[in-house]
């Protein structure tokens, strides 16, 4: 098979950034270039960054200029505490357009796409099955703009594999993610000294270690994976026992008006409440990873595991602090390990 | 929030570089995850904590023997291993089948019993969370095929649904409408047996007189009733059924004889078999009713 030339947009993000360190080590892996708005903070070893606008005005012209056949698409939005309600359509929505835009035509190299979309995009709710598969309609409409931006992201990545059948496109709805590097709403929860849990309720939540989800994203680069594919966790979790195996107490939040009473605590900064975590921490959400599982992944962690792995990082943190030194990129730094002939490089 | 691109952009608190990035690779692993965690808890995927089965059963055992005075017939026609649907006919305000039938089974037979149910039950706090301990699942398609395919486990299911509970003392023992039917196609897809339930003495634990559609409304729950035993309990009549003397004949089991996972069953299929069976309980109802001198002793 042809080595792939790979193209990221979001290389500056958690996902975008861990996604190119693992793929500069496939041998099968020719070329990665990543864009982004901003500068990355990871350490490249043969990935180039080129920066780009938020309407990625230069992707037309970037795939085709490396010849890219694969793209993916790591910048979509799935954590609403991050940016407003505004950025997020911006950012999901015209974002996805904009790269379905520039990878069209009839001159154009790319013949994969992945996508990392989340399970939000099943919601939350009392009608919900205790597993969805890829193929469950979700209960109820969206109510909240991160989910219904990534449901019109999914809608439009929906029509272009219809009309792309040369095009093998891989949408990933990863769960929560739990993962010692990674700050999520879950993760921000249970960090807190007293976690918050709804009154009454007691939802079972399914997660993901983050090394499965760059793991997920690259093997469905390697195998060209095509279609909806769910990458969760085995197994569910109930709140509380969460909660428990944190070695934490929790919070009881009040059932009725929840949204009105946790509202203050997020204007003054205290604690993230989102309405999606507000929905999951009273009916939780489990989906099917079956899919996945046949196409030939193994995953690394089962809920529990994620969880326990998560938590044993924190604890380590808290005693040892930082363990690892922080990198920030440096353009000349860089431009000297590519490009320096004084550097012994390895094939 | 301004701020917000620059700490999505630079991770949090915590973002080393080159956290075993080799780790990442090989992809080809065992296929057994490397770590599956230790559980803290015994609650499993569908929400029901055995040990919370225990302490429920200890709590219901004495409700189940004196004050109902349970007795079964053809306890034997229920499959001791493999799925099985049960199925059963509804009654009282708030139904005091639903456990009886579940720790009959439990005790006599030793082994789970999921019960499936309204979905706003979990939208109830503390109620949706100890029904769901206690072996109670959220009645959707996908749930009981789950259940029943893939864990092999026994499903009980009120086909009648919330009719039932919600109609007049005065239909007592008249079953309703089976839905559409939906209970034999999911027996049909998971290709396991109906096993039909007729249960005497349920109508009388608990008659409903007079509803308020108004309230109902207003609480959110599918009906508000007025029981009996609220007259003569008061308030306290909402969770103190009155000491009918309950009787359980499970019926042969139906087999269907289609291929199981099939893409669509016919229709026309499904609401005869939904039809007969009906019949059949009805039919046995009747003869048990024949059969009982009285409601308080049987």
């Amino acid at each position: 098979m042809q080595r792939q030339r790979v193209l990221i947009t979001g290389l500056s993000s958690f996902w975008g950034g861990r996604t190119a360190q693992a793929l500069e080590r496939l041998p099968s892996v020719e070329v990665v270039v990543g864009i982004d708005t901003e500068e990355p903070v990871l350490q490249f070893e043969r990935t180039e960054f080129v920066r780009a606008d938020e309407t990625f005005s230069i992707l037309n012209r970037l795939v085709r200029a490396i010849r890219a056949d694969t793209v993916i698409h790591a910048g979509l939005v799935v954590d609403s505490t991050r940016i407003g309600g505004g950025r997020i359509h911006e950012r999901n929505v015209i974002g996805t357009m904009n790269l379905l835009g520039a990878i069209e035509g009839g001159d154009s190299p790319v013949r994969a796409l992945v996508v990392k979309s989340s399970t939000l995009v099943y919601g939350s709710s009392a009608r919900d099955p205790t597993w969805f598969t890829e193929t469950t309609a979700r209960a109820g409409s969206a109510y909240t703009p991160v989910e219904r931006s990534l449901l019109e992201a999914e809608s439009y990545l929906r029509d272009y594999a219809e009309d792309h059948a040369n095009v093998d496109v891989a949408v990933l709805r990863c769960a929560n993610v739990l993962g010692p590097n990674i700050a999520t709403p879950v993760s921000k929860a249970l960090s807190l000294p007293l976690v918050p849990k709804m009154a009454g309720f007691d939802p079972q939540l399914q997660v993901v270690e983050e090394d499965d989800v760059v793991r997920a994203v690259c093997f469905a680069v390697q195998r060209r994976l095509d279609g909806v594919y769910n990458v969760a966790g085995d197994g569910r979790l109930p709140w509380s026992e969460i909660i428990a195996i944190a070695g934490k107490r929790a919070f009881p939040l009040p059932p009725a008006f929840t949204a009105t009473a946790t509202g203050p605590l997020g204007r003054l900064h205290l604690v993230d409440l989102p309405p999606e975590l507000l929905d999951l921490l009273r009916f939780g959400r489990g989906v099917d990873n079956s899919k996945l599982k046949a196409a030939g992944f193994n995953y690394r962690y089962s809920t529990a595991g994620a969880v326990e792995h998560f938590i044993g990082a924190a604890r380590l943190r808290r005693t040892v602090g930082e363990t690892e030194p922080r990198y920030r990129y440096e353009s000349d730094v860089e431009a000297f390990f590519r490009h320096s002939p004084a550097v012994v490089r390895r094939d | 929030m301004t701020d917000g691109r620059t700490e999505e952009r630079h991770g949090t608190d915590a973002l080393p570089a080159e956290r075993r990035g080799t780790d990442l690779l090989p992809l080809r692993l065992p296929a057994e995850p490397e770590s599956v965690g230790t559980r803290h808890g015994d609650v499993d995927e569908w929400g029901r904590s055995e040990r919370t089965r225990q302490v429920l059963r200890r709590l219901y055992g004495g409700v189940y023997s004196h004050w109902f005075r349970a007795e079964w017939e053809g306890l034997e026609k229920i499959p001791t291993a493999g799925g099985a649907l049960l199925v059963a006919n509804h009654a009282g305000a708030i139904p005091a089948d639903a456990p009886t039938i579940m720790h009959g089974i439990e005790t006599e037979l030793e082994r789970p019993v999921y019960g499936l149910a309204d979905y706003f039950f979990r939208a109830m706090p503390v109620v949706g969370t100890m029904w769901s301990r206690g072996g109670g699942v959220a009645a959707h398609p996908d749930n009981a095929y789950r259940i029943l395919h893939d864990d092999h486990q026994l499903v009980l299911v009120f086909p009648e649904g919330t009719k039932a509970t919600g109609k007049y003392y005065s239909q007592r023992y008249q079953l309703s409408r089976f839905g559409r039917g939906g209970f034999v196609e999911i027996a049909m897809r998971a290709g396991v047996p109906v096993v039909p339930i007729a249960v005497v003495g349920g109508e009388e634990t608990m008659p409903m007189i007079a509803k308020s559609s108004r309230l109902a409304k207003l609480l959110r729950v599918p009906y508000a009733p007025l029981t009996a035993n609220m007259l003569v309990f008061g308030p306290a009549g909402l969770v103190i059924p009155f000491p009918a003397k309950m009787r359980f004949r499970v019926l042969d089991p139906v087999h269907f004889d289609v291929d199981a996972d099939q893409e669509r069953y016919p229709r026309s299929r499904i609401l005869n078999e939904s039809e007969e069976i009906r019949n059949r309980m009805q039919t046995e109802l009747y003869d048990m009713l024949r059969q009982r001198r009285s409601v308080w002793f049987g």
